[in-house]
């Protein structure tokens, strides 16, 4: 079947460069909210209001966004009269604890991933499983999927963590070698999402596993978890541009 | 040698009016027949509990219709269950049951009607309500090995209705918890698979493969470690927050399931949906089974380690993903049904470019699909593996891409059209053999189909308002249903006199077909367990919820 060598050659190089130079395609990632300064504080009221998880606080003219609640739920995006500015970027992890330390330096250029789906909806789960694709193709960076426990340097967290997950979850944890780095992926992952804190799910990882880094979205694309994992290895500072937005209405 | 069916000769048609008459003739005495509301067409109240499951094997064996699903309530002081049956072309079949709380068993229907079986295990489980006659009951949606005996969360305890967010005694899990085994043959062992496989990649099932060597002799699926319980964290909420739930318990088909909520709600409110909304929602669909598709093409393409195909499809499926998101904003189409209609609208220079991406998508299929079939090495591990043939599709009661891969022809689309499918034209592909390569042809002929409902859709769009006022009514109960990609998805709700949903029930295919995947590993081989597993391109999350 040596036409299937052919047709791979043919479609050439798809591999986004990321992260030597940023992904512009559309549709890479749906943006994030930020936090925006209205001419009015009854709008930033509006604002806040309308969001259904509590992410947009208002503080006088401001509509401060706390990203880690976001779940994309667009009400904010469209058309709407108290719709926030979205910023169309990817890089988006932030560190539960005041500073988040990487891995050392032998993990930068090889670094080996377990998933464990704690009750996900599938959309993170997906996502990850797209950095296997040829557009993010994962394995040009060190970076592995990788089937035990035993061989994983870095375990991804997606979804609530369901009662019946709880304990796989931490069998998993508990059979990775140290050093190991914990990430939830996802906002079901940071706090339990739309599913919360129930007598089902234990309202994220954090509450069953010391958590060291979180990638917010609901799902984050793919680029935003490529990112988690570059800060994990070490090889990419922590940084979340956060500098608001003034309304341009 | 792919064989189509145009819609019209595809799936035969049960009349209501004779099927109520045979009903009231044969079971006179212990039903009352009414017309039924809020979505269902007819509405058989039994009175006489014994003649359950005749009346159950009726419907299904001898007048045809499929099974629907299970709706277990309490309420008012007694249980209200509620068989639903689809009466092919002509709608749902409500079949009411009601016993006072106090009554602790009902009749099983599970020997007759065996795509029950699990609707009554869950059932018993979540309420504690026993099935007479069900061969076996308990260690289901709560895992023996954690959750103790009659611990039923799902219900309202004395009137102080139990709140989702309280904690629930749970017991230290038990080291010593066996799974109980079927096989007894000598030298006969269990393999067990997950729930964390693949690296993680895969969902969070279980499978025990029974085996005395080669062949798998059981297959016993272990589901449920993604239990959310979105049915009982929905109760209370309003219909905007239940709106969040319905579109993320399962993401990979969260349109078609927001659209069978919104519907419902819709349904009950009698609010009228612009006719610009009615097909972007079907737009919306299609794009959403299109990606779906080509998805569970990847997946099948990776279970057999082709890799360039498996790059190839996985290329596809970014795409439409990235296609998505720039024409909607979300990448897996969150946040845009509601009741009403649509969220937002999309400009004129959008459609064209997800237009170009769809056509993109569809001609890339073509080209795999066309070397897939010139793979020989791929071929022989699809063919006649995983076999489930047209009887044993029409005895589990498959739905979607898998019961139409086995001469079945269950689809919504057509058999009980919603939101306006009436006035398209589409075929809905069905092949006889029932092995992997005939779940993977169907793929591809709906991905086809899809892409052209997409085009229709497009073009008869008329400028117009996207959303109609549609408040949620003070009281009311109606059922909502959508094809999602991987079959049918109904989701019923009731609201109480404040508008707050009171109770909600979501059945999805991937609940139904999981229960009959075993008869496809069963007498296979171990290294085609991956492969058959891919064709069925079951969602473990659509099932536990």
């Amino acid at each position: 079947m040596s036409f299937w060598f052919w047709h791979g050659i043919r479609k050439g190089v798809q591999t986004t460069r990321y992260p030597r130079a940023p992904e512009s395609a559309g549709g890479v990632t749906p943006g994030r909210p930020v936090t925006t300064e209205f001419h009015f504080a009854e709008e930033a009221a509006l604002a806040a209001a309308n969001c259904p998880v509590d992410a947009i606080a208002a503080d006088g003219k401001w509509a401060r966004v706390d990203l880690r609640r976001c779940i994309h739920c667009q009400r904010c995006h469209f058309g709407e009269p108290h719709a926030l500015e979205w910023r169309s970027d990817y890089e988006w992890a932030t560190a539960p604890t005041e500073k988040y330390e990487a891995l050392p330096r032998s993990y930068r250029r090889s670094l080996h991933i377990i998933v464990v789906d704690a009750g996900d909806c599938g959309a993170c789960l997906h996502e990850v499983k797209q950095l296997n694709n040829p557009l993010y193709n994962m394995h040009r960076l060190g970076m592995f999927f990788t089937a035990t426990p035993r061989a994983a340097d870095v375990l991804l967290v997606v979804g609530p963590v369901s009662e019946n997950m709880r304990g796989p979850l931490l069998k998993t944890y508990e059979a990775m070698p140290d050093p190991k780095r914990v990430v939830a992926v996802g906002a079901c992952a940071i706090n339990g999402g739309v599913f919360g804190h129930t007598f089902m799910s234990a309202g994220g990882a954090a509450s069953v596993l010391p958590v060291n880094l979180e990638i917010p979205g609901d799902p984050p694309p793919p680029l935003a978890v490529l990112d988690g994992l570059l800060v994990v290895a070490g090889r990419k500072p922590l940084v979340l541009n956060e500098s608001p937005v003034e309304r341009n209405a | 040698m792919t064989a189509t069916f145009s819609p019209a000769a595809s799936f035969k048609r049960v009349e209501l009016d004779p099927l109520a008459a045979a009903v009231q003739d044969r079971f006179r005495a212990s039903v009352s027949l009414s017309r039924g509301d809020g979505g269902v067409a007819l509405s058989i109240m039994l009175l006489e509990p014994s003649s359950l499951s005749e009346l159950c094997k009726f419907l299904f064996w001898d007048a045809g219709c499929s099974f629907g699903g299970l709706i277990v309530e309490e309420r008012q002081g007694k249980w209200r269950l509620s068989y639903l049956f689809l009466a092919a072309g002509s709608g749902w079949i409500e079949m009411l049951l009601q016993v006072p709380s106090s009554a602790s068993s009902v009749p099983s229907i599970s020997s007759e009607v065996h795509a029950a079986d699990w609707h009554e295990r869950e059932a018993e489980d979540l309420f504690g309500l026993q099935f007479e006659g069900h061969p076996r009951l308990g260690d289901f949606v709560l895992h023996d090995q954690v959750w103790p005996e009659g611990a039923a969360p799902h219900r309202r305890l004395q009137r102080k209705s139990m709140d989702a967010h309280q904690a629930y005694f749970r017991r230290r899990p038990n080291p010593d918890w066996r799974p109980l085994l079927v096989v007894r043959d000598p030298g006969a062992f269990a393999m067990p698979v997950g729930p964390v496989y693949e690296g993680g990649l895969g969902q969070s099932v279980h499978f025990l493969l029974e085996t005395v060597g080669e062949d798998v002799v059981r297959a016993v699926p272990r589901l449920f470690y993604n239990f959310r319980a979105v049915e009982k964290i929905a109760e209370g909420e309003p219909v905007s927050r239940a709106l969040l739930l319905a579109e993320r318990f399962a993401a990979t088909s969260s349109f078609a399931h927001s659209l069978a909520f919104s519907l419902a709600i819709e349904r009950m409110s009698g609010a009228e949906v612009p006719v610009r909304a009615k097909h972007l929602r079907i737009l919306l669909g299609e794009l959403e089974r299109l990606r779906h598709h080509a998805g569970a093409i990847t997946g099948i393409c990776e279970s057999t380690a082709l890799a360039v195909a498996a790059s190839q499809a996985a290329i596809i499926e970014e795409r439409l993903l990235r296609a998505s998101c720039q024409f909607t904003g979300h990448r897996y189409l969150f946040g845009l049904n509601t009741p009403g209609g649509l969220r937002r609208d999309f400009t004129n220079e959008s459609f064209a470019e997800l237009l170009k991406s769809v056509d993109l998508a569809a001609s890339d299929l073509r080209v795999l699909e066309e070397r897939l079939n010139f793979t020989s090495s791929f071929l022989d591990r699809l063919e006649d593996v995983g076999l489930v043939s047209p009887d044993q599709a029409r005895d589990l009661n498959f739905m979607g891409p898998v019961g139409r891969a086995s001469a079945r022809c269950h689809d919504l689309r057509l058999e009980c059209p919603y939101g306006g499918y009436e006035g398209y034209t589409f075929e809905v592909p069905r092949e006889v053999e029932g092995d992997g390569y005939a779940r993977l042809r169907v793929l591809f002929q709906e991905a086809y189909q899809s892409a052209n409902l997409i085009h229709q859709a497009a073009e008869r769009l008329q400028p117009g308002p996207v959303t109609a006022r549609c408040e949620a009514p003070f009281g009311g109960v109606a059922l909502g249903w959508a094809e999602a990609p991987i079959g049918a998805a109904l989701h019923w709700v009731r609201l109480d006199e404040a508008g707050l949903v009171e109770r909600y029930r979501i059945i999805t295919a991937s609940f139904n077909n999981w229960h009959g995947f075993r008869v496809a590993v069963e007498d296979f081989a171990f290294q085609d367990f991956p492969i058959i597993l891919a064709t069925f391109g079951l969602s473990a999350t659509e099932c536990d919820r």
